[in-house]
């Protein structure tokens, strides 16, 4: 036998020392719950460059708590995350759709009114203060709203009209770009063929579809996120992208527009919510309330330009922002556009039309 | 050293952390995924474990097999390239001055240290409509356009993102440097006196190239091209930034699975699908090796 056959591993101290650990383990939960009030920390996971330049600080010098900021990309990623148990996220901003997804999971927690007085802010129109995808505004707050349009250079384009300058028209053959999402793209040429954009009729997205892959050809790419930088560097001449989006690269280059077609088109809107599980819900009520504020919400906008639901912010919004159709269509636009719903089991439906689409 | 069969206790002790670190973060994680593949969507986009083939079924579907066998004919594309262009590489490499071998193996791994997103965003402003190589072939095209008398009328620029093309290129520059070093590695240590004794004999450069070299490197072929096949056939990152409409791969379509589509049942029956392509690559190799027998790499 040679020496390290020698008691170092016993049994009595391997027990011994998992004894300690355990201990160790069961003291070390203690110290965390120790205080019945919420530590003064906030977990915040929201869009890349989707808040004012001072709004967490503002947050912080307020009412002292720290702020964690975190950043994803789509909603599909936040349901993902959130899916699985909430890792620690007290606030978070998803869509109209992916709410009602949630809701129905059990995901969302239900917002006490009485904790953020700043609600009277928010406009008092149906779309805002009453929507369909969260009725009384039971399970979150909306936040900013935009709409999907044509960003298109002005030197080498019509101004657009109809969607069918993207859609059907071979004018532009490869200088074209849509997005990349199953829904918007769907959506929109459903909305040209005259059906709902939340169409649970299989003809109607068979339709769409095949529209889709007649266009194909003409069609650079779609660009999930980089239609913008497209047209921006000349590459396509027509994009269907996210007003943000195109606002942003209208300010770097002069002959850019955006229009938003007479056929209508989808509004969306962000929401500011509380998932179940949040480890300081109060903290979390908090900062909605501290979103909702005039002027915190104002700067907001006037930072990432995209239209804001809050009424009493757009006192103190820049002018020229206020006029831009771009930001803020006008009242006809808005009443022949819709808002995407989740359809529930017809989604595999929008998925397999949208892969054909892709592999076509 | 002692042998480890004479204390198979201390011996199993230092095997528990990188054990228990494949099973907790390998394992586990993929014995779920292949319980979800054979699960169901719910109407909410959760997965329901139930047992059923549907999802394997509907991988079979035309659709789907279409993206796959794009996939494998881009992967193998992309591999004969990179065979093409990093054998030269390695020879040239294996065969250089000392003084500078390492020199040359730096510039090859160099790209590595770079983010991989990064470098596929370059590809774009070099390969895009007002791209350097467009900007280049332009003031080529103005220059012999001035030569000629104006005969020469309007540069169109090349149309080369956004397709098939693209996506083979950058799998390509990626894949490279994991086609070169196994080639390298095989080169190095080859016996240079074999290609001595061929030369002598009479068997011109090329001869010896063909009958001498390429047989006794084949273990580094087979694992670089193995290596590019596998990571070209599961990309994800280059089809979606460089490709165009005709450019969906099977890494895009899966992740639209686990993303948008919320179908992950789905999106884990085509990545075991992937990983039993990707296993029966290995077993081919495995087979071909133990066959070679005498250089084994």
């Amino acid at each position: 036998m040679n020496r390290f056959s020698a008691p170092r591993f016993s049994r009595r101290n391997f027990l011994a020392g998992t004894g300690a650990v355990a201990v160790g383990v069961s003291f070390g939960a203690f110290a965390k719950k120790g205080w019945a009030e919420e530590a003064k920390k906030l977990n915040v996971y929201n869009w890349d460059t989707y808040i004012g330049q001072t709004t967490l600080q503002t947050f912080t010098d307020k009412t002292g708590i720290a702020v964690q900021y975190d950043l994803y990309a789509n909603n599909e990623e936040l349901f993902a995350k959130l899916k699985a148990g909430n890792p620690g996220y007290d606030v978070i901003f998803p869509s109209d759709y992916m709410i009602e997804t949630m809701t129905k999971l059990n995901m969302l927690m239900a917002l006490d009114h009485a904790k953020i007085p700043n609600m009277k802010n928010i406009n008092p129109a149906k779309q805002f203060s009453d929507p369909a995808f969260n009725p009384g505004l039971k399970y979150g707050i909306p936040y900013m709203w935009g709409t999907i349009g044509i960003g298109y250079r002005k030197s080498k384009v019509d101004e657009p009209k109809s969607w069918k300058a993207l859609l059907e028209d071979s004018s532009h053959a490869g200088k074209l770009a849509l997005l990349a999402d199953a829904r918007a793209v769907l959506g929109i040429a459903l909305k040209y063929l005259g059906y709902s954009m939340n169409s649970t009729n299989e003809a109607e997205v068979q339709k769409a579809k095949e529209l889709l892959i007649k266009q194909k050809p003409n069609i650079k790419a779609f660009a999930p996120d980089s239609g913008q930088d497209m047209l921006l560097s000349g590459e396509c001449d027509l994009v269907m992208e996210w007003n943000g989006d195109i606002i942003s690269v209208m300010a770097e280059d002069q002959d850019l527009a955006y229009s938003v077609p007479d056929e209508g088109t989808m509004v969306w809107t962000d929401n500011v919510c509380i998932p179940t599980g949040a480890p300081h819900p109060d903290n979390a009520h908090a900062f909605l309330n501290h979103l909702l504020d005039a002027q915190v919400n104002a700067e907001i906008a006037n930072t990432i330009k995209y239209a804001t639901a809050d009424k009493a912010a757009q006192a103190f919004i820049a002018k020229e922002d206020l006029e831009n159709p771009a930001i803020y269509p006008p009242e006809e636009v808005i009443a022949k556009s819709e808002s995407l719903v989740d359809v529930g089991e017809f989604t595999p439906i929008y998925d397999k039309a949208w892969t054909e689409v892709q592999a076509a | 050293m002692q042998d480890w069969r004479r204390n198979k206790l201390v011996f199993s002790i230092l095997l528990i952390p990188p054990t228990a670190w494949l099973v907790i973060f390998f394992t586990i994680p993929l014995a779920v995924v292949w319980v979800y593949s054979f699960g169901q969507r719910g109407p909410l986009g959760e997965t329901i474990i139930t047992f059923s083939f549907a999802n394997y079924l509907r991988t079979m579907e035309w659709v789907n097999l279409y993206i796959t066998l794009k996939s494998l004919w881009i992967a193998t594309v992309t591999t004969t390239i990179c065979l093409a262009m990093g054998f030269p590489l390695a020879m040239g490499v294996a065969f250089a001055p000392p003084r500078y071998k390492n020199l040359l193996l730096l510039l090859v791994i160099l790209p590595f240290w770079t983010n991989l997103l990064i470098r596929t965003y370059a590809w774009i402003a070099v390969l895009r409509t007002n791209g350097y190589v467009n900007f280049f072939l332009e003031w080529v095209w103005s220059g012999l356009d001035w030569v000629f008398g104006g005969m020469l009328g309007q540069f169109q620029p090349l149309e080369m993102l956004y397709n098939q093309g693209a996506v083979i290129v950058g799998l390509v520059y990626v894949n490279l440097p994991f086609m070169v070093l196994p080639l390298y590695a095989t080169l190095e240590k080859l016996d240079k006196s074999y290609l001595e004794a061929s030369l002598d004999l009479g068997a011109s450069q090329w001869r010896t190239l063909f009958s001498v070299t390429v047989p006794l490197a084949l273990p580094g072929i087979f694992t670089g091209g193995l290596l590019s096949f596998i990571l070209a056939l599961g990309t994800y990152l280059t089809p979606d930034l460089l490709g165009g409409t005709d450019s969906i791969m099977i890494g895009n379509l899966i992740a639209q699975q686990f993303g948008p589509a919320r179908d992950w049942a789905f999106g884990s029956a085509i990545s075991f699908i992937l990983m039993y392509v990707t296993f029966a690559c290995l077993w081919v190799k495995a087979v071909l090796a133990g066959r070679e027998g005498a250089v084994n790499y």
